[in-house]
């Protein structure tokens, strides 16, 4: 490990040393477009251990997480490498990124007619039903394609795309070839004389995906080419918008689906009307079957396809966001209609800045599934109804209240109600929960703006459940006495609980410095795990007990 | 100990690229304007005067806030120095569908585009939201700005401003 690390570091510095001479070199020779650019960032933490909290001895007492960009461009070319090393992994990532090495790196030509790619791809086809590759370093997600794509626009209004390659997996690629056409049209940019300033736009678009993976199973007799081929159409009109996109997989047993045979669709809906001061936005969907991986025994975030976005809330402040909801893949149903209006300046409600609300309602629930064999009584399968609703998974319900009062103070409050199914707890958090927890959540942010570019910001938030943990009290302080720094303090309490020595609080303390597009923070105390967002920047954050230093730069 | 010196190495050559690369043009990255046709970066232009492009997202409280605090004072900067903002969202299907509902209602005025698999986020090297840059009359990146804090709005005024006259912006 030792001596590869060194190896692999050797090989990056040599790398980057090249490349800023190189760079140095073009700049005074040439006067192209020539531009070299990267970002990096190094995450680091120190744990204590604390079996109360749940955070676990760690032998390696620091932990640490690293990656850095570099991207070149000159012209219509352009390529890039990121190098990550984790020493080892931080707590709540998957311990199998283990060491260092440059795990992604392209090339790319680009023309108005031919765009064309190698190396490692993150594209998406229409929502990403059938296909997204997709990278989050704050959550190491990363499905990236390693193979090849070309992009072609023949005549305005179309584009087409083909890609073929395997999947990012830890420091390897996975087993499975991934391949993929998509074809969109604009018909109101293909038609461009009559339709270009018709009100109404239509896009219509269409894709076909398929993965390839040997057969080695002895009892089952395994498709080794699983196709998976849908649709979608937006339509716009002034304040209207339509969006929906259908795809249909073919049998697939995995994993995930306790190797069945059943075929997999998936439907996502957005509508929304929106005028000044105004909004309604409506989104449905079903999904059925649908876990698309380029491995069929992966699991958890590993080489997924496509991408199954949830019709539920994405909550930043951290009680909203305690029990979070994850889109069941095996299938569910479910839809989030939202209302947000600004009752207008100047107006007794609105004030002198206007007062903004939002309400918001999302629901989704399991399907009706009824098992049954083939007639040899060999291969597994089960049938879903589309009028047939199974129990709830989940449910949330919010208003939100946002508020400037004057230059000096602003607000925003929020009362929120959730319904949570144990059985997603199980899918995506390790806490051990012991039924449906039904809870009312209530936030209070305010902000004080003492003088130009000085505030304190005050936020208390209140969690009420009878069951899992039970109460909870929150409060923060943050105090940025200008923007370049913010110190900021947090005590999460858990005074609810029924067991009386877990009645505990997470305090965490927590400072930063920004400048330009550099900026260093450091924290210490307990973290729950959760998004979590001070200091202007929201981030994941895995549970623990310690010191922790983060700095990221971009340049 | 050799660790750390490859490591501090690469550092001090990563930092020279800091200095070097100072000024660069627009990477190229196809974006989704609101009416769902897709625009290229690269052809972003505000015919000599400086442009903002300020990444956020739906989710993301402290986003809303910078551009809801140059919005009130929005029209004055445009009448001042010409400046327009690119708002691009990086907000995926699961929530690109409120990009159009939360514009429309704060009534921002901005240029906003969806950013959906976060390419022209990638292409700009930008780790987390909000992220401010400030691209002068020749269509050059002058500024970057990392979070947002209570005033930030008045500094990025300034340094547009500085822009606008062609003074090279003091960060």
């Amino acid at each position: 490990m030792q001596v590869s690390f060194l190896k692999s570091s050797a090989a990056t510095f040599f790398f980057l040393f090249i490349l800023n001479a190189f760079n140095s070199v073009a700049q005074t020779a040439s006067e192209e477009l020539n531009s070299v650019h990267g970002n990096f960032q190094i995450d680091a933490q120190y744990y204590n251990e604390d079996s109360l909290i749940g955070a676990p001895k760690v032998p390696e007492k620091m932990l640490s997480n690293a990656f850095g960009n570099i991207m070149y461009n000159k012209g219509k070319f352009s390529a890039g490498i990121r190098y990550e090393a984790y020493n080892n992994v931080m707590q709540g990532f998957n311990p199998s990124y283990k060491g260092q090495g440059i795990v992604n790196r392209f090339a790319r030509y680009q023309d108005k007619l031919l765009d064309v790619t190698v190396g490692n791809i993150y594209d998406q086809f229409g929502m990403g039903l059938m296909f997204r590759t997709y990278y989050e370093p704050g959550l190491l997600y990363d499905n990236s394609l390693d193979g090849v794509r070309v992009i072609s626009n023949p005549r305005n209004g179309i584009t087409l795309k083909g890609l073929v390659g395997k999947q990012r997996s830890f420091f390897t690629v996975g087993q499975g070839i991934v391949r993929g056409v998509d074809g969109e049209v604009n018909i109101n940019e293909l038609f461009d004389s009559a339709l270009v300033n018709m009100k109404t736009k239509i896009i219509i678009g269409g894709s076909f995906v398929s993965k390839n993976q040997t057969d080695n199973d002895p009892k089952l007799l395994q498709p080794e080419n699983v196709g998976c081929y849908g649709g979608r159409l937006t339509v716009i009109n002034g304040g209207f918008n339509f969006s929906g996109e259908y795809a249909y997989k073919m049998n697939d047993p995995s994993f995930d689906n306790g190797y069945s045979y059943k075929f997999g669709e998936a439907l996502f809906i957005s509508s929304s009307y929106a005028t000044k001061g105004f909004s309604f936005l409506l989104q449905g969907k079903r999904i059925d079957n649908m876990s698309f991986r380029s491995d069929r025994d992966a699991n958890i975030q590993n080489l997924l396809i496509n991408y199954l976005p949830a019709t539920t809330k994405q909550h930043t402040y951290l009680m909203p966001a305690y029990y979070p909801y994850a889109t069941q893949i095996n299938g569910e149903i479910g839809g989030m209609a939202e209302m947000q209006f600004k009752i207008p300046k100047d107006t007794w409600l609105g004030g002198k800045y206007g007062t903004e609300i939002t309400l918001n309602y999302s629901h989704a629930s399991d399907l009706k599934r009824k098992p049954f064999n083939d007639s040899l009584a060999e291969r597994f399968f089960y049938s879903t109804a589309w009028d047939q609703i199974g129990r709830n998974f989940y449910h949330d319900f919010f208003v939100d209240i946002s508020k400037k009062i004057n230059k000096r103070w602003k607000f925003t409050a929020m009362y929120c109600n959730q319904f949570y199914d144990k059985a997603l707890a199980a899918q995506i958090t390790s806490t051990k929960l012991t039924g449906n927890i039904e809870s009312h959540i209530g936030v209070l942010d305010i902000t004080y703006k003492y003088k130009t570019g000085s505030a304190i910001r005050l936020e208390t938030q209140g969690l009420f459940t009878k069951q899992d943990k039970g109460d909870w009290a929150t409060a923060m302080i943050e105090w940025t006495p200008s923007s370049h720094w913010f110190v900021a303090v947090l005590d999460q309490y858990n005074y609810g609980n029924s067991v009386e020595k877990l009645r505990l609080h997470y305090f965490l303390a927590s400072a930063g410095y920004t400048k330009d597009a550099h900026r260093i923070s450091i924290s210490y105390g307990k973290q729950r795990a959760g998004v979590f967002c001070v200091g202007g920047v929201c981030r994941n954050v895995p549970a623990s007990n310690g010191l922790a230093i983060s700095i990221t730069s971009t340049f | 100990m050799k660790k750390l010196i490859i490591l501090l190495s690469s550092v001090v050559l990563l930092a020279s690229f800091v200095l070097s690369g100072d000024g660069d043009k627009i990477p190229s990255a196809v974006v989704k304007k609101l009416d769902g046709s897709k625009v290229n970066t690269s052809t972003f232009s505000n015919n000599g005067k400086p442009i903002i492009i300020s990444f956020w997202a739906t989710w993301c409280k402290p986003c809303k806030k910078e551009l809801d605090a140059i919005a009130e004072d929005y029209d004055t900067w445009v009448k001042e120095t010409g400046v327009k903002l690119i708002a691009i969202s990086i907000d995926d299907a699961r929530s690109s569908g409120k990009v159009v509902t939360d514009v429309k209602t704060k009534g921002w005025a901005y240029d906003v585009y969806i950013d959906e698999n976060q390419d022209f986020k990638r292409a700009m090297n930008v780790n987390n939201v909000p992220f401010t840059f400030i691209v002068d009359g020749n269509g050059k990146i002058v500024y970057s700005h990392n979070s947002y804090s209570e005033g930030d709005e008045e500094k990025l005024y300034e340094a547009v401003k500085k822009i606008a006259s062609g003074e090279k912006a003091a960060h």
